[in-house]
């Protein structure tokens, strides 16, 4: 069963202080899954995403990445992992490729440069290759970042509210980009606050509430949509 | 030592364009210069004295807005999370920003230091190398300790004030025995300074490898 795991949470759970952001978490990944993962604002999606990319330490539990225990060696559960949140961690002084190059540098790819100019294509971005991305738009730098995301082909892919401020034509680029790696047999973690976006191309959907999981079911199930009114309003009244 | 020195190269080209980092502690180092001339003018106080508080005031003081422009480069668009999900250990990713850091400090030093031999009427000889030696060592331990604590101070509300208070207490042993070095090779009178050459070296020297150690924390949300 386990090696048929992308992703292997047990009993997460994570404390800022005496905030309680996961309240253990337990959620299995298989290869390949497109997850979409909803829950209002401070719900623990962030955090756990966080926790997924080693960016974050869990306080309590286990979490495996493609079976490696990211306690134990962080470094390399990181070869597996791509994130992409709404800040695109890219340098604004740097131009695309210059982006790209650091990171294919610091992630120890050799001859990357014919893959940078795959990607740069991919997203649209080819002909603005020797501006910085200081220029450019909020959806270019996005695009952009999805670049950056693919650069080392990572088997997991992390997505924290990527289409926030992005237009249609970003949105698209992201949603083919999205599909392929899903054809790909890539696994996808995606959280957002739109609904239909979330279930666009999900094959499964989990709902965290006050750091839990209170739903974990087929995103084609009806029920999410009603899982997930009923948790917004809960949260609205409390 | 390829993360390393792809750290430096993109700190490097950053700093070509922007040219924020060198130029503000150039300008801050010299005018420390400048105002330290025109405060003991007159004063009749012997310049190989003074002198080196001067310098390493200058330098520390030159090193902090160094630190900062260098963590304002890390803090915007998040990119220091972006350096953190790399497959590194944590401390490669310390020692490649000490690596940028300790280089623009130098790089700002290198061009200090001659403006305080010219200032003080000091000729270019061989206490223009024994200075310049001491600068590196000093400024590897300010380098050492300034990069970790820019980093903790990233998570604190008052960034920018936060790493001054942290960072001129922390570095107290290594500016005092680099000042007394300095001081010695001023006056032309060095019986003590291997040993103050052994204290900044075994400052510099244990901060490098405590940060190192500890980096791993410093980034920790």
């Amino acid at each position: 069963m386990s090696d048929r795991l992308a992703l292997q949470a047990e009993d997460i759970r994570k404390t800022f202080g005496h905030f309680t952001a996961l309240a253990g978490v337990t959620l299995n990944i298989e290869r390949g899954e497109f997850l979409a993962l909803f829950g209002r604002n401070g719900a623990g999606k962030t955090t756990f995403l966080k926790i997924a990319a080693t960016l974050v330490r869990h306080t309590h539990g286990k979490l495996r990445i493609e079976g490696i225990d990211t306690t134990e060696d962080p470094e390399r559960a990181r070869r597996h992992i791509g994130f992409l949140s709404h800040n695109t961690y890219l340098y604004r002084d740097l131009t695309p490729i210059e982006n790209l190059r650091f990171f294919a540098r610091l992630y120890g790819l050799n001859d990357a440069d014919r893959r940078i100019e795959s990607l740069l294509d991919r997203v649209g971005l080819r002909r603005r290759i020797s501006d910085p991305v200081r220029a450019f738009s909020r959806g270019m730098h996005q695009r952009l970042g999805i670049a950056r995301v693919m650069l080392h082909d990572p088997s997991l892919i992390l997505l924290d509210e990527p289409y926030t401020g992005l237009d249609a034509n970003a949105v698209d680029t992201l949603n083919d980009m999205l599909d392929e790696a899903a054809a790909a047999g890539k696994t996808i973690i995606l959280t957002t606050h739109d609904l239909e976006q979330g279930l666009r191309g999900a094959t499964r959907a989990v709902i965290i509430d006050r750091g839990k999981v209170v739903f974990d079911g087929a995103a084609k199930d009806q029920a999410i949509r009603t899982a997930y009114a009923s948790c917004i309003r809960v949260g609205g009244k409390a | 030592m390829k993360p390393l020195t792809a750290i430096v190269f993109k700190d490097i080209v950053i700093e070509m364009r922007s040219k924020e980092s060198i130029s503000s502690m150039l300008m801050f180092g010299i005018l420390v210069l400048v105002i330290f001339m025109f405060a003991f003018e007159g004063s009749g106080l012997d310049k190989s004295l003074i002198g080196a508080g001067e310098l390493w005031v200058a330098y520390s003081f030159a090193a902090i807005l160094g630190l900062n422009r260098s963590l304002a480069m890390e803090l915007d668009n998040d990119c220091l999370q972006g350096l953190l999900l790399a497959p590194l250990g944590r401390g490669a990713l310390y020692l490649g920003k000490v690596a940028s850091n300790f280089t623009f400090m130098i790089i700002a030093e290198f061009i200090v230091l001659p403006v305080f031999f010219i200032l003080n009427n000091l000729s270019f000889d061989q206490r223009f190398l024994a200075i310049a030696g001491i600068s590196i060592l000093g400024t590897l331990g300010i380098a050492a300790v300034g990069t970790i604590l820019s980093t903790i101070s990233a998570n604190t509300r008052m960034k920018e004030v936060m790493l001054p208070i942290l960072q001129i207490p922390l570095t107290v042993p290594v500016v005092i025995a680099a000042a007394e070095a300095t001081s010695q090779i001023l006056n032309k009178e060095t019986p003590e300074i291997s040993a103050w050459l052994t204290i900044l070296a075994g400052f510099s020297i244990v901060y490098l490898v405590i940060s190192y150690l500890v980096f791993e924390f410093a980034v920790e949300e």
